[in-house]
């Protein structure tokens, strides 16, 4: 993907939010109301905001773990830069060198504009780019998954503790908790969508992907520190849980589903000469995992969004129709991010459940059963 | 860095962490936790059956139990109709036995009365005999002291020897 699809792409995506804003803007009164304490953290430099920036900048990727801005100053746990050039071989360094990418730290620096905007870059002396170098930093997202690994480990291993401990016996404390769930994923996704006798290979991935996206998802919603980095809004993420699902799916193949693929059950002048169906078949097999790739990010991503969107809401009254208009907005805000939270809790139930169940689904088609 | 193009240094994590939290998962906790639920549940099926075979076996000892009770209550009116009919029998018995007794004694009695009575009657006879003797003998005696009566007394008897 191009620099300038992805440009479009971003217009894309901000265009119909500026839309929501004037949507809103105009059809609710200027409510005068009780103060909110949560336009008062952010409100330091209401002159130079800039809504598009702030809230694209809530949902990306960084290289450090952004807090708080009181002022002048800049809160935020710094995260380390892994670095490869061929020039100055591997670099590994704490993002707080780059000063919140102000400033240039052993040849590299933050890039803040142009194609490779938001990249690090390498320069030379006369602060001229001179490369790309290969870039491994433990980004926020990457932190991000590492917290939520950490939760993970830490619920299932204890789980696991508990059920060997108390065999044939009722579930207790978090296994209680977590055991339905658990069951839920077996009994009403991986059997029915995979079959009876083949479903136990695909559990323990199911299972994985199941509670990683929901935790993610959660976790994505709390917005404190150590939570609350858009992870599964990620497309790298989602990518890659797409790309466990596409390999898996392969892997586990018979030769009756790469026969449904190249010589389907179709009028034969759908395959020759022109093999119109072989290719909506094989295109079939790359748009799968490239949907579940697509509807996680995008849904996660448009939930951060739109929550990011209503808290800006106040920032852009504030300035542009003075305090008191803010502090009117702020409520309506306030009210729709937590109406907007509530239902990503929901979407990320549900965003855990579709990817798993399509997933099962997936796996179950790729060993039909002649017929 | 934008939305829609994937980083790959996030890819690469993300390849590691998942992969290898995958692998952890699977080993100490998937696998333990899925084993653990189908123990549990093949327990709890193999407990609800056995209470199932053991409600069984227990419809089975009551049917049993009570085809004993039947079978006894049955013998038990068959030994009671032997009974009533032996008692029957007896007493039946008994009332023959005692009826000939009684027909016997009655037939002894009138033997015996019969017999009486004919002893009784020999000796009557006899007495009156003995008696009518001792009577004729007195008349006799008085009547031959006197030659007139003696004459009457012949005319007599031959009066009666001529009506004979």
């Amino acid at each position: 993907m191009t620099a300038e699809y992805n440009e479009k792409k971003m217009n894309q995506i901000i265009r119909p939010l500026f839309i929501i804003i004037l949507v809103i803007f105009l059809g609710t009164g200027f409510v005068r109301a009780a103060e909110e304490s949560e336009s008062t953290t952010e409100t330091s430099q209401p002159e130079g905001f800039n809504p598009g920036k702030f809230v694209i900048e809530h949902v990306s990727d960084a290289f450090e773990w952004h807090i708080a801005t009181f002022g002048e100053t800049e809160i935020s746990i710094p995260l380390p830069i892994i670095l490869y050039s061929s020039d100055k071989g591997w670099n590994f360094f704490m993002s707080s060198r780059f000063h919140h990418g102000k400033e240039t730290f052993n040849g590299f620096r933050i890039e803040h504009k142009g194609k490779n905007e938001g990249k690090i870059v390498e320069v030379n002396e006369q602060g001229e780019v001179i490369g790309l170098p290969v870039d491994l930093s433990i980004t926020k997202t990457v932190a991000g998954i590492f917290v939520s690994v950490i939760v993970l480990l830490f619920i299932f291993l204890n789980i696991a503790k508990t059920a060997k401990r108390r065999v044939n016996k009722a579930p207790a404390g978090m296994q209680s908790l977590f055991e339905p769930v658990i069951l839920f994923v077996r009994d009403d996704v991986a059997k029915p969508a995979i079959g009876e006798k083949k479903y136990e290979r695909f559990m323990p991935f199911l299972l994985t992907l199941f509670f990683f996206i929901l935790i993610n998802n959660l976790l994505g919603l709390i917005p404190i520190f150590p939570f609350g980095s858009n992870v599964t809004g990620n497309i790298a993420v989602t990518m890659v849980l797409a790309l466990f699902t596409f390999l898996i799916t392969t892997f586990s193949t018979n030769k009756h589903y790469w026969k449904e693929i190249y010589n389907p059950d179709v009028p034969w002048w759908l395959k020759f000469p022109i093999p119109l169906m072989p290719i909506v078949e094989l295109t079939g097999v790359i748009t799968k995992p490239f949907v579940l790739m697509v509807r996680l990010f995008a849904n996660m991503l448009a939930g951060h969004l739109i929550v990011t969107v209503f808290v800006s809401l106040i920032f852009i009254f504030n300035v542009k129709m003075g305090v008191e208009a803010g502090l009117g907005v702020s409520v309506l805000s306030v009210a729709f991010s937590v109406f907007i939270l509530l239902l990503d809790v929901l979407v990320s139930f549900i965003q855990a459940y579709v990817f798993t169940l399509l997933s099962a689904l997936y796996f179950g088609m790729a060993s039909p059963e002649h017929h | 860095m934008g939305f829609v193009t994937p980083d790959y240094g996030t890819i690469f994590w993300m390849l590691i962490i998942f992969g290898i939290v995958m692998f952890i998962l699977k080993k100490f906790a998937w696998v333990p936790i899925l084993n653990a639920l189908k123990d549990r549940e093949k327990s709890i099926a193999d407990a609800l059956n056995s209470a199932e075979k053991a409600r069984k076996d227990v419809a089975g000892l009551k049917a049993a139990n009570d085809q004993i009770i039947t079978e006894a209550r049955r013998e038990k009116d068959i030994i009671l109709k032997e009974a009533r009919d032996i008692k029957d029998k007896i007493i039946a018995d008994a009332k023959n036995q005692a009826n000939v007794e009684a027909q016997k004694s009655i037939e002894y009695a009138k033997q015996q009365i019969d017999a009486e009575k004919t002893a009784a009657i020999n000796d009557i006879k006899k007495q009156v005999a003995e008696l009518s003797v001792l009577i004729a003998e007195k008349v006799i005696r008085k009547q031959l002291d006197n030659p007139k009566d003696q004459e009457v007394l012949v005319e007599d008897m031959l009066k009666d020897l001529k009506l004979k």
